[in-house]
């Protein structure tokens, strides 16, 4: 039987490898985006910044930073569950290479308002090579997202 | 997007506020426009309906430590936004726009080290919407890094007079 001391243990090496995972990344330090982990889900978190604003007045996130957003929550839900899936075997494997982006979709809804924004990832088809994924994000409401991405992915090649 | 003033192309272009020619020359630096000028991104043209835009590699940008790549959304943001000011600049000069959406792909990577240059075409405008695309290239649009195509919503200045 696992002690749940174990488990605490596990637990903190998959936060701290998640946290590794996206800082590798110059440009998610850069715009200062952090992931929350529950299971197998994550919950990107993108804190207001007066630098991500696009234009001043109204005051509103710029719309490539939210793109960015959306696409940075794309890519880490992928090599995260490279990571996470390897992570049953090897308590700290290296970090596979990460996905490429084939194409994406914008679909801006509304504004983004000068605050905290969050994104959740669903992968709708995974292929041999290409992954189908959605992203929405949202602000204060995730019944009223602000952006949502579709797109295609080229996973990594084996070997 | 920046708010339209002056009546004709040229007084709205240098009306615009924030713009000022960079230090080092090349083209005009967003500074009312803080993302924009956070990743130092340039102006170099924007008339009748056509936006120039550039960014510099920049090693806080960059997508993939592997290999020094910009992060895709770099290109996004570069895209979105030249996409934006080719819409401000048609002929029309509509007051404001907002990206409704952008249908990007990529081509190839980014080559490490090298300026991003962006053109961008509003290529139609209704009475509410405009589309535009746009291209992103080292040295020329026709070996492009990533391309793009996208739908605006307008606000549109009154008709004088009526």
């Amino acid at each position: 039987m696992i002690e749940p001391s174990n488990d605490a243990e596990r637990q903190a090496d998959r936060d701290a490898a998640l946290g590794a995972l996206v800082e590798t990344v110059p440009y998610n330090r850069l715009l200062g985006v952090e992931f929350d982990r529950l299971g197998d889900e994550l919950t990107g978190r993108l804190p207001f910044r007066a630098t991500l604003i696009g234009n001043p007045a109204p005051a509103a996130l710029h719309g490539g930073v939210t793109g960015s957003f959306l696409e940075i929550t794309a890519l880490v839900q992928l090599a995260w569950d490279q990571v996470l899936a390897r992570m049953e075997t090897t308590p700290v494997p290296p970090f596979p290479a990460f996905p490429k982006t084939i194409d994406i979709t914008i679909d801006y809804l509304r504004p983004g308002q000068p605050r905290d924004t969050f994104a959740r990832a669903s992968v709708q088809k995974a292929g041999r090579r290409v992954v189908n994924l959605h992203v929405q994000a949202w602000q204060d409401s995730r019944a009223r997202p602000i952006a949502m991405l579709r797109g295609n992915f080229l996973m990594p090649g084996e070997g | 997007m920046a708010e339209s003033k002056g009546d004709t192309l040229a007084e709205w272009y240098d009306g615009l506020d924030g713009l000022e020619p960079a230090p080092d020359g090349l083209g005009k630096r967003m500074r009312m426009l803080p993302f924009s000028a956070e990743i130092d991104m340039r102006m170099h043209e924007a008339t009748d309906g056509t936006a120039v835009l550039s960014i510099p590699y920049d090693a806080r940008l960059v997508g993939d430590p592997e290999t020094g790549v910009l992060h895709g959304g770099v290109i996004t943001a570069l895209l979105d936004t030249a996409c934006g000011w080719a819409v401000m600049a048609a002929p029309e000069r509509p007051l404001a726009t907002a990206t409704l959406d952008l249908r990007i792909d990529y081509m190839r990577p980014a080559t490490v080290g090298e300026r991003v240059w962006c053109r961008a075409e509003c290529y139609r405008l209704t009475r509410a919407i405009a589309f535009a695309r746009a291209v992103a290239y080292h040295d020329s649009p026709d070996d492009p890094v990533a391309t793009a195509q996208g739908s605006f919503i307008l606000e549109r200045r009154p008709k004088g007079g009526a």
